[in-house]
């Protein structure tokens, strides 16, 4: 109570204040709504689904991968069918409901065709609590020029290993193309030798499927 | 300048003379100062909420409130709404008269002893001569409606609150009446006006010895009166919930706010009339003296608020009477040694009496810390 300490005190909480006015490091706060901090590019929040070129045609493929793996179950996925009532590889609706989803990122790390993303939005509050908080997919969706701003580096990284991908799939394509037309024309010149590579793959085909059940019991 | 709002006065009083028959415009000159009062009060009461926030939040290393118009200068209107819209809440087992009396009686004291404030020069709605008594009953009284306030809540956390209250009052009101005895010494007057009057110039009774202490002893009473930091045991919200107003919501915790600051601003403006020379100073106008004097001593109990811990409750009272009480009553005799003694004399007998009767002090109150205990054992040696 006596004593030099309560002068002491009262010079430290002076010094604090009269500080505040004129040095950054006593005033860290940054203004929010004004002012923001940059963002950093690893944040993560709630996901989007990219798609390439036009809207219509998201990367996503409908599997219900993410659905199935979502801890809080948030996705809701319906598989889109063409007239016919054939399944195509794209979903008819995709919603996620923000007042469930827990923001974790597990969805972006299972889905195996890069087609589901953690945003950097973070300003999600609406007026309404069920509608609006209930993303559908039209709100979803943004064009793969998005990820790469918010995300530079996941985003060259992913391209990248598309694009390999891609051109595999091309190359591989065309060497089956080649192939498939050396055969032909072989096909047409030895006519007499057809059984020629069936045999080859036969063998190896069964043995695979084998396996699991043999574990399983 | 000076004059300025005696002139305006006047001028109402001229026009209403003018204007009314004579019966309304002696009603009229005399509601005047309430106005004012009644106006100024509330206004201080929601500036200073503003004032104390700003101030706290940049000792913190923070902005404090700015949302609300420009440095959050319409917070208090938006408190003041928010305060109005909110749910009444009065406990069931709650003793439903006094629970709504206590806020609106408590807000009454704290308005009048605005009426014994000398503003500046020739502003004072009543110029009592027994202003400063006037002054110390009507601020007393304060602590009758916060134990009202405690005892209609019927709630363990608020009976607490109120006892500490009044136990605080209690020890705290001695000192802080004995300690402007002195200046009535010297004075020889209770009115508020006289004592202004006796400090022209700069020759306040803050810079002579006795006056020293006394406006120490002063301060500190009266920041122990109107309860805050580090002497709020009453409302310690850390141990109390909310002390005396647990039990309060909407308006009604308000009117407690509303009486807490006002009766900040009128104990400050009561220390800076009796010791700080009022509204006596060179150069500006005698209101603007007053108001800095006044302001700058809120501004310090609000320093104190941001710096210091809550006292412990035999901390509290010890320091009531174990210090403050003893010191008082030397300082009385000291200002009448001074007062009897001629002039550069004075100031060195005063000084030496109150320097020794202060160390002593010190030496009688320092806490005992006792030594630490060595053990021996059977084997050792
Ligand atoms: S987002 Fe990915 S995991 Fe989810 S359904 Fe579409 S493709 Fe499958
Ligand atoms: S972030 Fe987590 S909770 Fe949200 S949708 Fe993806 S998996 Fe579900």
């Amino acid at each position: 109570m006596f004593g030099i300490g309560v002068l002491k005190g009262m010079a430290v909480t002076f010094k604090n204040f009269v500080e505040s006015y004129y040095k950054k490091e006593r005033l860290t706060t940054i203004e929010y709504p004004e002012k923001r901090l940059a963002e950093k590019e690893r944040f993560r929040n709630f996901p989007f689904l990219i798609f390439d070129e036009k809207p219509e045609d998201p990367r996503c493929v409908a599997c219900d991968i993410c659905a199935k793996e979502c801890p809080p179950q948030c996705i809701t996925i319906v598989r889109a069918q063409d007239a016919q009532g054939k399944p195509l590889k794209k979903p008819a609706t995709f919603d996620i409901d923000y007042s469930i989803c827990m923001n974790c990122g597990v969805c972006e790390e299972v889905c195996p065709f890069d087609a589901i993303f953690m945003d950097h939005e973070f300003e999600l509050a609406e007026y309404g609590r069920f509608e609006d908080l209930n993303y559908t997919i039209d709100r979803l969706l943004k064009p793969k020029e998005h990820f790469m701003k918010i995300r530079p580096t996941d985003a060259t990284r992913i391209e990248a290993e598309l694009k390999k991908k891609e051109n595999a799939k091309k190359a591989a394509a065309e060497k089956a193309a080649a192939a498939a037309k050396a055969k032909a024309e072989a096909a047409k010149t030895q006519a007499s030798q057809v059984p020629d590579t069936k045999p080859e793959t036969k063998p190896n085909e069964p043995a695979q499927p084998a396996d699991p059940p043999a574990e399983a019991k | 300048m000076d004059q300025l709002f005696v002139h305006i006065d006047q001028a109402i009083i001229h026009w209403a003379q003018a204007v009314l028959p004579d019966w309304m415009a002696v009603i009229v000159a005399m509601k005047i100062p309430i106005v004012a009062i009644a106006i100024f009060g509330p206004v201080t009461m929601m500036y200073l909420t503003l004032i104390e926030r700003k101030l706290l939040a940049r000792i913190q290393n923070r902005f404090g409130p700015n949302r609300v118009g420009k440095f959050g200068l319409l917070q208090p209107l938006a408190d003041g709404v928010k305060m109005l819209t909110k749910e009444d809440i009065v406990p069931e087992k709650a003793d439903k008269i006094a629970h709504l009396l206590a806020p609106i009686l408590i807000v009454i004291p704290a308005l009048l002893v605005f009426a014994v404030l000398p503003f500046g020069r020739n502003m004072i709605a009543v110029d009592l001569n027994i202003g400063v008594l006037f002054f110390l009953a009507m601020s007393g009284t304060t602590t009758l409606f916060i134990f009202t306030a405690a005892w209609a809540s019927h709630n363990k956390f608020s009976l607490l609150g109120g006892m500490r209250s009044v136990a605080q009052m209690i020890s705290y009101e001695i000192p802080f009446v004995l300690s402007v005895v002195p200046v009535l010494v010297v004075v020889g007057s209770f009115s508020t006006v006289a004592i202004v009057e006796a400090q022209p110039g700069l020759h306040w009774f803050v810079f002579t010895p006795w006056g020293a202490v006394g406006f120490f002893i002063f301060f500190i009473c009266a920041v122990a009166e109107v309860n805050r930091t580090p002497f709020d045991l009453p409302e310690a919200e850390s141990e109390l919930v909310a002390g005396f107003h647990t039990e309060y919501s909407g308006m009604k915790f308000a009117l407690f706010y509303m009486a807490e600051f006002m009766n900040v601003f009128t104990v400050s403006a009561l220390v800076a009339t009796v010791f700080l020379g009022g509204w006596q100073g060179p150069i500006l106008p005698s209101w603007v003296w007053f108001l800095l004097k006044t302001y700058t001593l809120i501004l310090i109990m609000m320093w104190f608020r941001g710096t210091f811990p809550r006292l412990r409750a035999d901390q509290l009272m010890g320091f009531a009477w174990k210090f403050l009480l003893e010191l008082t009553f030397v300082n009385i005799i000291v200002a009448a040694i001074w007062y009897e003694m001629r002039s550069p004399l004075n100031h060195l007998t005063a000084a030496a009496i109150l320097i020794v009767t202060i160390i002593v002090l010190f030496q009688f109150n320092k806490t005992e810390i006792p030594k630490k205990r060595i053990y021996k054992y059977a084997y050792a040696d």
